[in-house]
C-alpha cells in the first residue's frame, strides 16, 4: 500500500496511543515516544513493523506516541491510521491484511 | 555480597557506607546499643525571646558550613514551603555539600534541583523522592548518595547517631517566642508534628519556623521549648490548600472497588478479625475503599476495632465518630477531616519512633494486627517496590510500607494487575524495598495470592470464596495481556541505596541509561 495522505489514529488517553502516518522517502521511518519505552519499546517497534508488513506498506514515516497500549491497540491504531490514509473506510480486509 | 532478597550489594557501596548487606526483617531483635546524644547549648539566662529576624541570620546563629547536615519534616506535604525557603538562603550565602536529612521530599521541592546540580547539596537522606528531584538523582546529577529511608528506619538512624543532623528545621503551624511548637491551628495547620519531635531529640541546633507567633506559653506543646534553640517568623511556611486536602471522594473505579470488596472478605475471613483488633491502611483508593467496606462488616458483625494507626484519612477517623474504634493513633495527617479529629481526645498523636522505630523498645507497628498497602511492583517472592518506578526513575516513597509490613501479623498489598501496561506482579522488582518475608498477601483485581510462608493462612481461607491463586499464576496472566516486560538497563554507577528499617542495604539504585532500541 502506498501512503496517499498524512493520517492518524487514537488518542493520548491512557492506555492508548496516538499513531500518524505520512509518506515516506524511500524506507520505514519509525518514531516512538512511550511511557512505558524502556520495558516494551523493542517490542511494539517489532509490532509496528509487523502491522507495516502485513498491510504491505514499506515507504512510510510513522510516528506513535504511546501510553502504555497493549499489542492489539497499537497494532489496530497503526491499521486505522494506513487505512484513513488511503480513504478507505469500508470493504476493509477483515482476516487478511488486518490480522484478527 | 547476596542479601536476603537476593540483591547483590557491591562491595563498593559497603565500604562506602560501612553498611552490612540485609539479613532478615528480625536479624536485630536484642540488638544492643548506646543511644548517641545531640550538642545542647544551655539557655540560663532571662531574657526571655529566642526569636531571630530571617533565616539568614539563624543560619548564622547556627554556624551553618560546608559539608553540613540540615533537616525537615515533611507534614505540609506538597504544600510545604520550609525546604525550599531554608535551601534558598544556604544556597544564596555559598555554602556547598550539604546533605539534606528529610522525612520525606515531593514535587513541592522541584526549586532545589538546582542547588543539586551546582553542588550545593550532595546527599540526599529521605523516605522518597518524587518529581524533579527523583529526575536530577537518577540521571547522576546528585554528587554523593541518596539514602532512601522508612520512617521507622530514619529514626533508627538518628537515635543510634550513624545519621547526626547539625540543624534541624521544623516548619511549626503556631509557636510561641520560646519554641513551643504545635501542629494545630495558625494558616499551615496539620495537625500533628510526629516526624519533627524525633529531629528536635536528636539534632544539635533546632530551629523552629513558623508563621503564627502566638503568646507564651504554647501548650500543650507538641515539641516542647526545652529542646528549640531559635525561632524564626515568616510569612508562610506552607500552602493551607496543599497540606491537607478535602476528603478524596471515595472511589468510583470498579476495578478498585472489587480489590476493596476482596480485601474486606479476606480480612473478615482471617483469624485476626475480632473484637479488639487494630488495623492501618495508606490513602490510596483501594485502601480507602476497603476501611469503608470494613467498617460496614463490623458494624454487621458487631465486630469493635481496639486502634487505627495512620497516616490517617477521614474514613478512619469516621471510626472514630461513629464510635467503631477505640482510639486512633497519628502520624500525619492527609485530609482535613483528619486535621479536625486531631481534637478529638481519642485522637492520639505520636512521634514516629513510637509510630515505627525499629531500634526503640517496641513500637506501635509492632502492635497491628492487619497493615493494608499499596506497591508499585511485587515479584514472585513477595519483595515489594515503593520507590523506584518500572523505568528505573525514583519516583516514590518508602514512607512506612516497610516498618507497617514487618510490624503488623497480616500485611496485605493491593495493586492493580496492570498499571498501565506496566505488570504490577512481575518476576523481579526493579528495587526492592520491602523483602518478601513481611509481605502476606498480594490482592489484585485478577486474583489473590498468599504468601507460601504463611500457611496458616492458606488454611484459614481454604474454605472461603474468594478468587486465590499463586503469585506466578498471577505474574502470568499479568505477562500473557502486556507481554513480558524488558528489564530496565542501568549504568554501573550507584546514585542511590535503598536502606532497609535496620540500616543495612536492602538494595541498590543507578544511574538509568537512555533507551536504544536492540539492533534488528
Amino acid at each position: 500500500m502506498e501512503i496517499k495522505k498524512p493520517a492518524a489514529a487514537g488518542t493520548l488517553e491512557s492506555s492508548d496511543c496516538q499513531v500518524t502516518v505520512e509518506a515516506g522517502s524511500g524506507g520505514i521511518e519509525f518514531s516512538l515516544d512511550s511511557a512505558v519505552i524502556n520495558q516494551y519499546g523493542n517490542q511494539i517497534r517489532k509490532v509496528a513493523f509487523d502491522t507495516l508488513k502485513n498491510l504491505g506498506v514499506n515507504n512510510v514515516r510513522l510516528t506513535i506516541v504511546d501510553k502504555g497500549a497493549l499489542d492489539c491497540t497499537i497494532r489496530a491504531r497503526i491499521e486505522a491510521a494506513v487505512y484513513r490514509s488511503v480513504g478507505q473506510t469500508e470493504n476493509l480486509p477483515w482476516g487478511g491484511a488486518i490480522r484478527s | 555480597m547476596i542479601n536476603a532478597v537476593g540483591r547483590d550489594i557491591p562491595e563498593e557501596i559497603l565500604k562506602r557506607t560501612g553498611k552490612e548487606v540485609f539479613q532478615g526483617v528480625h536479624h536485630f531483635d536484642g540488638h544492643v546499643y548506646r543511644k548517641h546524644g545531640p550538642l545542647t547549648q544551655a539557655v540560663i539566662n532571662s531574657e526571655g525571646s529566642k526569636l531571630v529576624d530571617s533565616i539568614h541570620d539563624v543560619l548564622i546563629k547556627c554556624g551553618i558550613k560546608d559539608g553540613m547536615t540540615v533537616s525537615f519534616h515533611h507534614h505540609f506535604r506538597e504544600g510545604d514551603l520550609v525546604v525550599n525557603m531554608v535551601m534558598e538562603e544556604i544556597h544564596r550565602m555559598g555554602i556547598k555539600d550539604i546533605t539534606i536529612c528529610a522525612s520525606s521530599l515531593g514535587k513541592a521541592h522541584d526549586p532545589i534541583v538546582p542547588y543539586i546540580e551546582d553542588g550545593t547539596i550532595t546527599n540526599i537522606y529521605s523516605s522518597g523522592v518524587r518529581g524533579k528531584i527523583g529526575e536530577a538523582i537518577s540521571n547522576g546529577k546528585l554528587k554523593g548518595l541518596a539514602v532512601m529511608q522508612s520512617h521507622g528506619g530514619r529514626v533508627r538512624s538518628l537515635v543510634t547517631g550513624e545519621k547526626q543532623v547539625d540543624i534541624a528545621f521544623i516548619g511549626a503551624p503556631t509557636c510561641d517566642d520560646y519554641g513551643n511548637c504545635r501542629g494545630i491551628g495558625g494558616k499551615s495547620n496539620c495537625g500533628v508534628l510526629s516526624y519533627a519531635m524525633v529531629d528536635s531529640l536528636h539534632a544539635n541546633r533546632v530551629v523552629a519556623i513558623t508563621d503564627c507567633l502566638v503568646p507564651f506559653p504554647n501548650f500543650p506543646a507538641h515539641i516542647s521549648m526545652t529542646r528549640v534553640d531559635y525561632v524564626v517568623v515568616v510569612d508562610a511556611i506552607g500552602d493551607p490548600e496543599k497540606i491537607a486536602t478535602g476528603a478524596a471522594k471515595p472511589t468510583t473505579d470498579q476495578r478498585k472497588l472489587m480489590m476493596a470488596d476482596y480485601c474486606t472478605k479476606f480480612v473478615v475471613n482471617s483469624p485476626y478479625f475480632k473484637d479488639g483488633f487494630s488495623y492501618q491502611t495508606g490513602v490510596g483508593g483501594a485502601s480507602i475503599a476497603s476501611t469503608i467496606s470494613l467498617a460496614r462488616e463490623m458494624k454487621e458483625r458487631n465486630i469493635r476495632m481496639r486502634f487505627g494507626v495512620g497516616g490517617l484519612t477521614k474514613p478512619m477517623c469516621d471510626l472514630l465518630i461513629n464510635d467503631q474504634v477505640d482510639c486512633l493513633l497519628d502520624t500525619q495527617d492527609f485530609d482535613l477531616d483528619a486535621v479536625e479529629s486531631v481534637k478529638d481526645l481519642r485522637h492520639y498523636r505520636i512521634s514516629a519512633g513510637q509510630y515505627a522505630d525499629p531500634f526503640n523498645k517496641g513500637a506501635v507497628v509492632n502492635k497491628l494486627d492487619f497493615v493494608i498497602l499499596a506497591a508499585l511492583e511485587v515479584d514472585v517472592n513477595f519483595n515489594c517496590n515503593v520507590v523506584v518506578g518500572s523505568d528505573g526513575v525514583i519516583t516514590g516513597a518508602q514512607g512506612g510500607h516497610p516498618d507497617t509490613a514487618a510490624g503488623a501479623k497480616c500485611a496485605i498489598v493491593i495493586a492493580p494487575l496492570l498499571q498501565g501496561r506496566i505488570p504490577a506482579v512481575c518476576t523481579e522488582v526493579t528495587t526492592v524495598t520491602t523483602p518478601g518475608e513481611s509481605v502476606d498477601v498480594v490482592i489484585t483485581d485478577y486474583g489473590i495470592a498468599i504468601n507460601p510462608r504463611r500457611q496458616d493462612l492458606i488454611e484459614a481461607m481454604k474454605d472461603v470464596d474468594l478468587p486465590f491463586k499463586t503469585i506466578e499464576e498471577l505474574r502470568n496472566i499479568a505477562y500473557s495481556i502486556a507481554g513480558e516486560p524488558e528489564k530496565v538497563e542501568f549504568q554501573d554507577r550507584i546514585v542511590g541505596i535503598i536502606e532497609s528499617r535496620d540500616g543495612t542495604i536492602m538494595d541498590v539504585v543507578r544511574q538509568i541509561k537512555p533507551f536504544e532500541f536492540s539492533e534488528e
